[in-house]
């Protein structure tokens, strides 16, 4: 009996450690799913982020025809990295429409002249109030938006080029 | 220069420590010349390790963005303070202090130790070199905290926000001491264990150690806990996260290891008891390292996320817990039985603390480790959440502070029933007289609460009844920590009884202007503006604050955001008086010129925080009497 005891403690290491191997082994599921998502985009109505495009309103979302919204920065790094994915999307014909966070007109307009632009119309998000209604914690993040304004898709962090088709496939679905 | 300086300090350092593990198992076996140079080796390698760590403290400061870490983790517009903590505010730089500690630890046991047996000795310090040489290997092979990064970028990314605090500073630091320092008591034991010399002299030679790992763990657990009320500003101050488990399990364990050392050393009793739990107190301080470290849990403050260097740490962790239990069922057979007592007397409350204190360790290691499990098996993702931790724990956390009354009142070997309750009656009056009180005051309070306040009350009445008809000048400082540490006990518990049931909490949508009641105080929206840091922009709120007819505080929280890395946080505002705090917290817009106030009034929450401090003090002042004890005279009686 008392030997059964010594060696319990070593039974039961074994026991967990095992466990513990085997969700290790497992490969991490890393796609947050949104509770935003199937949820109608807040209504919002903002002034233009730079001078050249208009602004975006919640009513420009709902006219029947889905929208990649971008959450973007021009003080964000990752945005950049993300700037030529939006540019093959754009040209894929996907409808591009930005929420600059927390910029300035003339930052703006000079990270779509170094980057880029693949928006039709930017809005400005001055204190983060849309991002936050939208349960979006970062930039860049994108959403996809069908013809009614419902939110179809979230994506947080960067548009890498793998996930361009996933996003086009999307945007052909919430049509 | 100075990484690659770093990098050779650190090969160095872990080929001494390879020789310390040679030359200590040939010392174990009689070549008693050899065993000689364990001391100094040991010394050398934790000089190594100390230049190496300084060497990366060097690039942090100087923000040298060559070096890959310091890219990823530092920014040069960061404050001194925070590019310093940069260091170990990262993977690699973290795991490089562990094997610093680590080093430290074992220069300290051959620099300081004199009480244990020589062989013992040796055996100890082959074990303590054992446990570094796996932790140099996972930073040379796995986590390199030198490697270069070419060309290097123009600006590093940053910390951490949240981490950019003075308490979370210093948080891991003194959180690593106690993790390390029960490394201590783990070589102690496979010393103990590989020389059968499991005693009374090895569990007062082990004892300040475990005394001083306890000491810096209580202190890094207080310090986290403040830090994850104030800064995450959600007003609570316990999450049961699995990365608070993880500090918390070895501190259990700790304190249950603290309390049976001293059974063995005063009575020779509970011998392989405490041999065990040396080795499952810093198996919890290398589990909790691992969860936190290897991605396998997804917390709020985990990170690091990287299964590569997760399957480094559980290789490791199977190394070493397993060969140490192993080692236990082989030799613990041999090591003879301890001293028998009563039931009724010091010894049996001292079992009882352990084996409630284990049921706790039991309890949060399954909460932690649960929806691992069940996702490993069964797939489902699932969160096992404070009803269970509190559910479960909490009753025997309520009869553990009990016994905190009753224990040390208790004689060493036998003691009687009746004796024993007369000492404990004006404690348990006083309990009653309060429990009918505040049932009587407060009629809807829950009952682990309100049994809570009670008993806390009881115990910080009967913690200091050890002093009764005491010369106090004469009385040891020993027995000064244990009664300093109890009633530490009883002021947390007062604490959390308090905030958790009288917490008054106020969610509105306000406009400026508007003014809000929220317990005894009268809070006025004053303004909103628009504010800048070195590195964080935010909107702050101006709150005036009155109580009564008094002169308005005024209260700043901020909603802020980071650019670098982009992060939002709130910081909370909050006002200490002596019988409570007041904490508000500014939140989103609501729309129409509305804006979110968190506001709480949480009356005696920061007896919560001063009991831990109360605690460590205790420890610290039970280290010192120890120390100083151990110096006069090698044999103590305690009765």
């Amino acid at each position: 009996m008392s030997n059964l005891i010594r060696w319990a403690p070593l039974a039961v290491f074994i026991a967990l450690a095992s466990a513990l191997t085997y969700g290790l082994a497992k490969p991490a599921r890393t796609n947050i799913t949104s509770k935003m998502v199937g949820a109608a985009v807040p209504s919002f109505k903002l002034a233009p982020a730079t001078s050249g495009l208009p602004g975006l309103s919640s009513a420009d979302l709902a006219k029947g025809q889905p929208h990649l919204v971008n959450f973007f920065a021009s003080w964000c790094g990752p945005c950049i990295a993300e700037a030529p994915q939006l540019k093959v999307l754009a040209e894929a014909g996907v409808p591009i429409v930005g929420i600059a966070v927390r910029d300035r007109p003339q930052t703006v307009a000079a990270f779509l002249a170094r980057h880029g632009n693949p928006f039709r119309a930017i809005g400005a998000d001055n204190a983060s109030q849309l991002q936050m209604a939208m349960g979006s914690s970062g930039v860049p993040e994108s959403f996809v938006i069908d013809g009614t304004g419902t939110i179809r898709l979230q994506t947080i962090g960067p548009i890498n080029p793998q996930d361009v088709a996933g996003i086009i496939a999307a945007v052909r679905d919430a049509r | 220069m100075i990484a690659e300086a770093g990098l050779a300090a650190l090969w160095l350092g872990a080929a001494l420590c390879a020789l310390q593990l040679i030359v200590a198992t040939l010392g174990v076996r009689g070549e008693v010349q050899l065993a000689a140079t364990v001391r100094p080796v040991a010394i050398g390698q934790a000089a190594l390790t100390v230049f190496a760590f300084g060497m990366l403290i060097w690039l942090f400061v100087r923000v040298d963005l060559s070096v890959l870490l310091v890219a990823e983790n530092d920014h040069s517009e960061k404050p001194l303070l925070y590019r310093f903590a940069a260091t170990w505010g990262n993977h690699e730089g973290s795991m490089l202090m562990w094997v610093t500690i680590l080093g430290l630890a074992g220069a300290a046991i051959a620099l300081f130790e004199r009480r244990l047996a020589e062989r013992t000795l040796t055996a100890t310090l082959g074990g303590q070199a054992a446990i570094a040489l796996g932790f140099y290997a996972f930073l040379l092979f796995a986590s390199n905290p030198f490697a270069r990064i070419s060309p290097a970028p123009a600006e590093g990314q940053g910390l951490n926000p949240l981490l950019q605090d003075p308490g979370l500073a210093f948080h891991p630091p003194t959180l690593y001491l106690g993790y390390v320092g029960l490394s201590v008591a783990f070589s102690f034991a496979i010393g103990a264990l590989v020389t059968r010399d499991v005693g009374p002299a090895f569990a007062r030679a082990m004892r300040p150690w475990v005394l001083a790992a306890w000491i810096f763990l209580t202190l890094g657990i207080t310090a986290g806990s403040y830090w994850a009320y104030y800064e995450l500003g959600w007003g609570g101050w316990w999450f049961w996260d699995p990365v608070e488990n993880a500090s918390l399990m070895p501190w259990l364990a700790a304190t249950a290891l603290l309390h049976s050392v001293t059974v063995l050393a005063t009575r020779d009793g509970l011998r392989a008891w405490t041999v065990m739990l040396a080795v499952v107190a810093f198996s919890m301080s290398m589990i909790g390292t691992f969860l936190v470290r290897s991605g396998i849990l997804t917390s709020v403050h985990a990170f690091a996320v990287d299964p590569r260097r997760g399957t480094f740490l559980l290789a490791l962790l199977f190394l070493y817990i397993g060969g140490a239990l192993a080692l236990f069922g082989a030799r613990i057979g041999t090591v003879r039985e301890g001293a028998r007592f009563n039931l009724v007397s010091r010894e049996g409350a001292l079992v009882a603390n352990n084996l409630l204190l284990s049921a706790v360790l039991g309890i949060v290691l399954v909460g932690t480790l649960y929806p691992l499990i069940v996702e490993a098996v069964t797939g489902t993702k699932l969160s096992v959440g404070p009803p269970y931790f509190n559910a479960a724990a909490g009753p025997l956390a309520l009869i553990l502070v009990a016994l905190i009354g009753v224990g040390p009142l208790l004689r060493w070997r036998r003691d009687a029933l009746m004796p024993l309750l007369r000492r404990v009656a004006p404690a348990a009056v006083l309990a009653a007289v309060v429990l009918v009180g505040v049932k009587f005051a407060a009629p809807r309070m829950h009952i682990l609460p309100l049994l809570g306040l009670a008993l806390a009350i009881g115990a910080a009445l009967a913690s200091v009844a050890p002093l009764w008809r005491r010369n106090l000048l004469r009385t040891p400082l020993f027995v000064w920590g244990m009664v300093v540490a109890h009633f530490g006990i009883a002021v947390s518990l007062a604490g959390i009884a308090c905030d958790s049931s009288f917490t008054v909490e106020k969610l509105v949508a306000a406009r400026v202007g508007e003014t809000v009641q929220v317990g005894p105080y009268q809070v006025h929206f004053a303004g909103l503006a628009p504010t800048f840091g070195a590195n964080w922009q935010a909107l702050e709120a101006t709150l005036e604050a009155r109580r009564g007819a008094g002169d308005a505080l005024v209260l700043k929280p901020q909603a802020r955001a980071y650019w670098s890395p982009p992060t939002e946080t709130s910081e909370s505002a909050i006002h200490t008086a002596l019988d409570g705090q007041l904490y508000t917290v500014l939140g989103k817009a609501a729309g129409e010129g509305r804006w979110q106030l968190r506001l709480w009034w949480k009356p005696f929450v920061t007896l919560i925080w001063a009991g831990g401090g109360l605690i460590a003090l205790g420890g610290a002042l039970a280290l010192l009497g120890r120390v100083r004890r151990g110096r006069r005279r090698p044999q103590e009686d305690w009765s």
